[in-house]
């Protein structure tokens, strides 16, 4: 019977998916991922109802619904302390001072030549594992979870926001010149606007990081409250509906927040040719 | 030589600034707990001195990094799992295995998308959006799950490091598999070309040139999930679980021994998968 039903929402849903696919109009290239996203949920569901997979492997997306709305005010609580006390402030500090650092490294050449390729070498690193550290330094609270994010989202901006500002051409600059403008009219007219691509493409590289950063560094240990505390605590237990809300919590804070940030680089940078 | 002593200069610089900074930091952050430790009537050097020897200081000083990497990759055996290249091995293994799983999957699921209208309308959305979710987050609940069914030892890990270097590898390829230029597809048509001909002979070779930037980004992704993916299995091997021994007794030489040794195995892995590209730009007669 589950077999049975099985085959038919695949050949169903394959067959509409097709038809779907081959219209180019905004609306269809739009529904056809959402159908797509709701075929994969639906198969979910009745194989796991079907064949009555156990919950401890993996339950339905029923099951997580249900535990979302039933433990609202644990994820609230967990996303409180994980994402508005650890995430925000780190990505904002971090991202701030990788700008300010890359501003401050245009100025000096020599210390540029320095700094850039430990700065690439170091984004390219496993940056995480610095979490028992920080853990260590700042202790079990929020304060070291931002910590590490806070070095985690440094990187990649100081190392994109140089890379953009590299990028105004002799042209633009020899305008600014005839303009008699200085070191910091041309910064702030020109290089800085010119460079915003860069930087928000590190600001929603950053967002990712910075969620990641926190919810393992909360695996080294935290006071009984926070996303990553939760995911680690819950799944020694086997309570994977939890651990599933907790996912589907994390995977929303990071897409709407990637969300807004492209939103609002659309805003800020609307004469980029990439908008056209 | 000038080229090149004007690009290492400003780097050793900085390197030396970066060594100042950190015996410095060492003495200040440790100044507390060497008082504590120290006689009634010790002197302000004294007590300096002492910051940078202690047995479980809270930042060590670079050489007691050093000799703890010393001490504990060439001190054992390579087999004996005191050894930190023990444990690194493990965690490389892992991230290998993942990495390779990563490669094919990747591999697999572009040539659908570029291939097939409906895959890449259904698909190449989900996988854009998937950048924007940590996926690590899942890493204890498939370590735990997949353990309960009874798949332990590198498997787990690898699947955490394949499904986190799997998305670079696809989203590279699928735009390298579209590069070719449209007139040399014509061309190809022209030579009434078969679509595994184009492929073969148009689009993979095109393709290369962003396989590997995308490789760089993935290899140390499936790194960081390898060493991620050791922490909820209890710590018995890795450098993860050298990361979590080392948090819960304090040994912070140890910490900071498998945290450099986790950075050099990523630069390895960027140093390999270079040699790889120039390996493959050699066989191609020098471009890729």
């Amino acid at each position: 019977m589950t077999t049975l039903l099985l085959l038919g929402s695949l050949l169903t849903g394959g067959l509409v998916l097709a038809l779907l696919a081959r219209d180019d109009r905004p609306v269809f290239r739009i529904a056809t991922p959402v159908v797509f996203g709701m075929l994969v949920l639906w198969l979910w569901q009745i194989v796991c109802t079907g064949y009555e997979v156990p919950l401890v492997l993996l339950p339905p997306p029923s099951a997580i619904a249900a535990a979302v709305v039933d433990h609202l005010p644990t994820l609230a609580a967990d996303f409180r302390q994980t994402v508005l006390r650890a995430v925000i402030p780190g990505w904002a500090i971090g991202s701030g001072a990788g700008l300010l650092a890359a501003i401050a490294l245009d100025a000096s050449p020599f210390l540029r030549r320095g700094v850039l390729p430990l700065g690439s070498l170091v984004s390219a690193m496993p940056i995480v594992g610095i979490a028992p550290i920080m853990v260590m330094w700042f202790g079990f609270d929020w304060q070291s979870k931002a910590a590490v994010v806070v070095v985690m989202t440094f990187f990649p901006m100081l190392v994109n926001a140089a890379a953009g500002l590299g990028v105004t051409g002799a042209m633009e600059a020899d305008l600014m010149r005839t303009y008699a403008a200085g070191y910091r009219q041309t910064l702030l007219k020109l290089r800085l606007p010119s460079a915003l691509p860069f930087v928000f493409n590190a600001l929603k590289l950053n967002a990712t990081l910075a969620l990641i950063g926190a919810i393992v560094a909360e695996f080294f240990g935290t006071p009984i409250v926070g996303m990553g505390f939760r995911i680690s605590t819950q799944a020694a237990r086997l309570n994977l509906d939890v651990v599933w809300a907790e996912i589907v919590m994390a995977a929303l804070a990071g897409s709407i927040s990637f969300a807004l940030l492209a939103l609002l680089e659309r805003v800020v940078t609307f004469w980029h040719p990439s908008y056209h | 030589m000038r080229d090149r002593l004007s690009r290492a200069l400003p780097l050793l610089c900085v390197l030396a600034i970066l060594i100042a900074v950190w015996f410095a930091g060492s003495v200040a952050m440790n100044w507390d707990q060497a008082q504590d430790l120290a006689d009634e009537d010790a002197t302000w050097s004294d007590i300096a001195q002492a910051t940078l020897a202690l047995d479980r200081p809270l930042l060590p000083t670079p050489d007691q990094v050093a000799s703890e990497m010393i001490r504990s990759m060439f001190g054992y055996p390579p087999t004996s799992p005191r050894s930190l290249v023990f444990h690194a091995g493990v965690t490389a293994w892992a991230a290998i295995v993942g990495f390779g799983i990563a490669l094919l999957a990747g591999m697999a699921l572009a040539i659908g998308i570029v291939h097939v209208r409906t895959l890449d309308r259904a698909l190449m959305p989900w996988l854009i959006a998937s950048q924007a979710v940590p996926v690590l987050a899942i890493a204890p609940m498939v370590v735990v799950v997949l353990g309960n069914v009874g798949l332990t030892g590198v498997l787990p890990k690898a699947l955490i490091a394949g499904w986190l270097s799997f998305f670079p590898v696809t989203t590279g390829l699928v735009k390298g598999l579209r590069s070719s230029d449209p007139m040399q597809r014509d061309l190809m048509r022209t030579y009434s070309a078969t679509e595994a001909q184009v492929f073969a002979k148009l689009r993979w070779p095109a393709a290369m040139s962003f396989l590997f930037p995308s490789m760089k980004v993935a290899a140390p992704l499936a790194l960081v999930g390898a060493i991620v993916a050791e922490l909820p299995t209890g710590a018995q091997a890795g450098l993860g679980a050298r990361l979590l021994t080392g948090s819960y007794y304090g040994q912070t030489p140890q910490i900071w021994a498998a945290l450099f040794m986790a950075a050099f195995l990523a630069m390895l892995a960027v140093a390999l998968v270079d040699l790889t590209q120039a390996l493959a730009a050699y066989t191609r007669g020098g471009r890729l």
